[in-house]
């Protein structure tokens, strides 16, 4: 009951939330002229009165200006450019995919061990009718909810919850969906003596044999160890201007270029996006984002999202447990086995 | 016995290439002292005077673990050279070039089978001696040779960890590494046949937060650090000092990481004792 209450006053609010988030646009230093054109025709806009005629030719033409500007900056994004994009504070979080995707969500908090960490939030409810259960990091939007969440970077306890959520599913057959958005796990002294590393180590065990299917979702950032914990799945797809790295392109410039400015050279080093990574056959589908990025239209993403993921798991579903299994076990052995362009 | 010959021709019988030292002394990194690089040698690289655990090579692991010295190593199985044609401050290609000559080493993963304690075992040595032990897919493919050898001959299989991390040269296929040698160790497991990890100085990063976790017994040297992210990059986050003796083998024991810390001249006995005892069901009996 708890839990219900709670989950609907966070869908009221997340609605207050995604429409703010529209009113209050923020760019992207590459978005500067879609940023300008967009502006006049607010100032446009609030100026027309009810004989504005053409002023709606006006505002028209420049729309349309925009949208060209930003179909055309999106359709060659630079790695470096990606990596602002996947890091957006308005893209749609895990909460948001939650309350758009899932019907009758009861949360489910708590280790069993130790204690209870936000930065990695699941339950029960149902996609699409089919009951599950959803896993994922979340980031918090404010800055009271980013202090509430970690900044989605998880301790031993969150990817331990996870490990129990899986297993809950798997005794009950319900299929997991993960999204992954995270810099990274936690690195923090409290983190490392209640066991980091053991705890990453055993969630994607528990990924990885857990009788039931397994759907992760990069939605934004895919930090290294953190963000496998949860990837070890069936299926993992990606958000078009997602990215999923072994190493933030920032600290990977540290140690190797020994210059952080380097960051967009190591972006482009790594491969860490989503068209990358499908060419390198290590994740398995690419989810379209609207026009200019899911931070523009959270909605038509977390459909986006929804529908690829009904386009995967009935095959998942109707396959026996143990060929699941020895299956997705394949999939991980056969990646880098081969030179692939 | 195909996937033997295919994969795992026996390579080089006995040792490995050993470095002749150079020195008549070596001095303790932690107590300073001057030691005879000879009796050092002796000593396991342990210092005589305040017991610190120097680092190992390869090569002396592998005559220290096995009976008597003896072993044959296996060849691994190649994998894609430079994945990504990688290229920092210097071609990948070239790094890694570069780092065979200098260790003599092919990869950061050496796999031998022999006897220890009169019993059959697989061992697995990381290297932090080619690009600080790290992990890219030449170590998965090794790890899971290990793990297939073990299951081929039902005898356990023994790790040594040593590594700063994943290979940020392979960028997301190193990262992968993490679920595939953990496929290996579920492997290991369905067969019934023991899994330790011996953690040494240092093991951090992806290793730390895959296999080297999954043990069914976790042994580490003394004072070896163990963790997953590196301590700079703590101390930037939580602006915090750190606790004294963090990330150390005994701060794992103390917080129920670990179940024994064990002494490098000890370690072939308790290995010995252990998988004698864990591999009990696999080990023929004496005829009566
Ligand atoms: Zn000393």
């Amino acid at each position: 009951m708890h839990g219900r209450e709670n989950s609907l006053r966070e869908n009221v609010w997340l609605a207050c939330r995604l429409c703010y988030r529209q009113r209050m646009r923020q760019f992207l230093d590459f978005e500067k002229s879609v940023a300008e054109l967009e502006n006049k025709i607010d100032e446009l806009r609030r100026m027309s009165g009810p004989d504005g005629i053409n002023i709606a030719e006006e505002i028209t033409r420049l729309s349309e200006k925009a949208d060209r500007q930003l179909r055309a900056a999106y359709a060659k994004l630079t790695p470096g450019q990606k990596v602002q994009v996947a890091r957006h504070a308005q893209r749609p979080h895990t909460v948001d995919y939650i309350s758009t995707l899932i019907t009758e969500f009861s949360p489910l908090a708590g280790d069993r061990l130790f204690g209870e960490d936000k930065a990695i939030i699941g339950g029960i409810g149902r996609f699409r009718n089919q009951p599950v259960v959803v896993i994922g990091t979340e980031r918090g939007a404010e800055i009271e909810t980013r202090l509430k969440h970690n900044f989605g970077m998880a301790r031993p306890e969150g990817y331990r919850k996870a490990q129990r959520l899986m297993k809950l599913a798997g005794r009950f057959g319900l299929p997991v969906l993960t999204f992954i958005d995270t810099s990274g796990a936690w690195p923090g002294i409290d983190a490392e003596a209640r066991g980091q590393a053991e705890a990453i180590a055993r969630s994607i065990e528990t990924c990885l044999t857990v009788p039931v299917p397994v759907i992760a979702t990069v939605i934004g950032e895919g930090g290294s160890g953190g963000a496998v914990a949860l990837g070890a799945g069936d299926r993992v797809m990606m958000l078009e201007h997602a990215i999923y790295s072994v190493i933030s392109p920032e600290a990977c410039a540290s140690i190797l270029w020994r210059d952080p400015k380097q960051a967009a050279t190591a972006a482009d080093a790594l491969r860490l996006t989503a068209q990358d990574l499908l060419q390198l056959r290590l994740i398995d589908r690419i989810i379209p984002e609207p026009l200019g990025g899911a931070q523009r239209e959270p909605q038509v993403a977390i459909r986006a999202v929804g529908d690829a993921i009904a386009a995967e798991l009935p095959a998942l579903l109707a396959k026996d447990p143990a060929l699941l299994k020895a299956q997705r076990r394949e999939k991980f052995l056969a990646m880098g086995r081969e030179a692939v362009a | 016995m195909s996937w033997l010959t295919e994969y795992v021709r026996p390579k080089i019988r006995g040792l490995l290439k050993r470095e002749v030292p150079d020195n008549l002394w070596t001095n303790c990194e932690s107590c300073e002292q001057m030691i005879l690089t000879k009796d050092l040698h002796k000593a396991l690289n342990v210092c005589p005077h305040c017991g610190h655990h120097m680092r190992a090579s390869v090569a002396e692991r592998l005559e220290w673990t096995f009976d008597n010295g003896e072993y044959t190593r296996i060849e691994l199985p190649k994998v894609p050279v430079d994945p990504l044609s990688f290229r920092d401050r210097k071609r990948y290609t070239d790094r890694l070039k570069d780092e065979r000559a200098k260790s003599h080493l092919d990869e950061s993963m050496v796999v031998a089978h022999g006897l220890i304690g009169g019993q059959n075992a697989v061992v697995a040595v990381m290297a932090f001696e080619f690009i600080a032990g790290t992990m890219g897919a030449a170590l998965g493919e090794a790890f899971l040779a290990a793990a297939r050898l073990a299951i081929l001959q039902q005898s356990p299989l023994i790790v040594f960890t040593a590594s700063g991390g994943a290979r940020m040269q392979e960028g997301m296929i190193s990262l992968m590494q993490m679920p595939r040698t953990t496929v290996a160790v579920e492997m290991l497991k369905e067969a019934g046949l023991p899994y330790l990890v011996v953690l040494t100085n240092p093991t951090t990063g992806g290793v730390s937060a895959s296999f080297a976790m999954l043990g069914d017994v976790q042994i580490a040297e003394p004072n070896a650090l163990i963790g997953f992210a590196g301590q700079r990059v703590i101390e930037d986050t939580v602006r915090e000092k750190l606790p004294e003796g963090f990330q150390r083998a005994e701060y794992l024991l103390d917080h129920g990481m670990l179940d024994m810390v064990v002494k490098r001249a000890d370690l072939r006995t308790v290995l010995a004792q252990l998988i004698g005892q864990l591999n009990f069901r696999h080990i023929a009996r004496p005829a009566a």
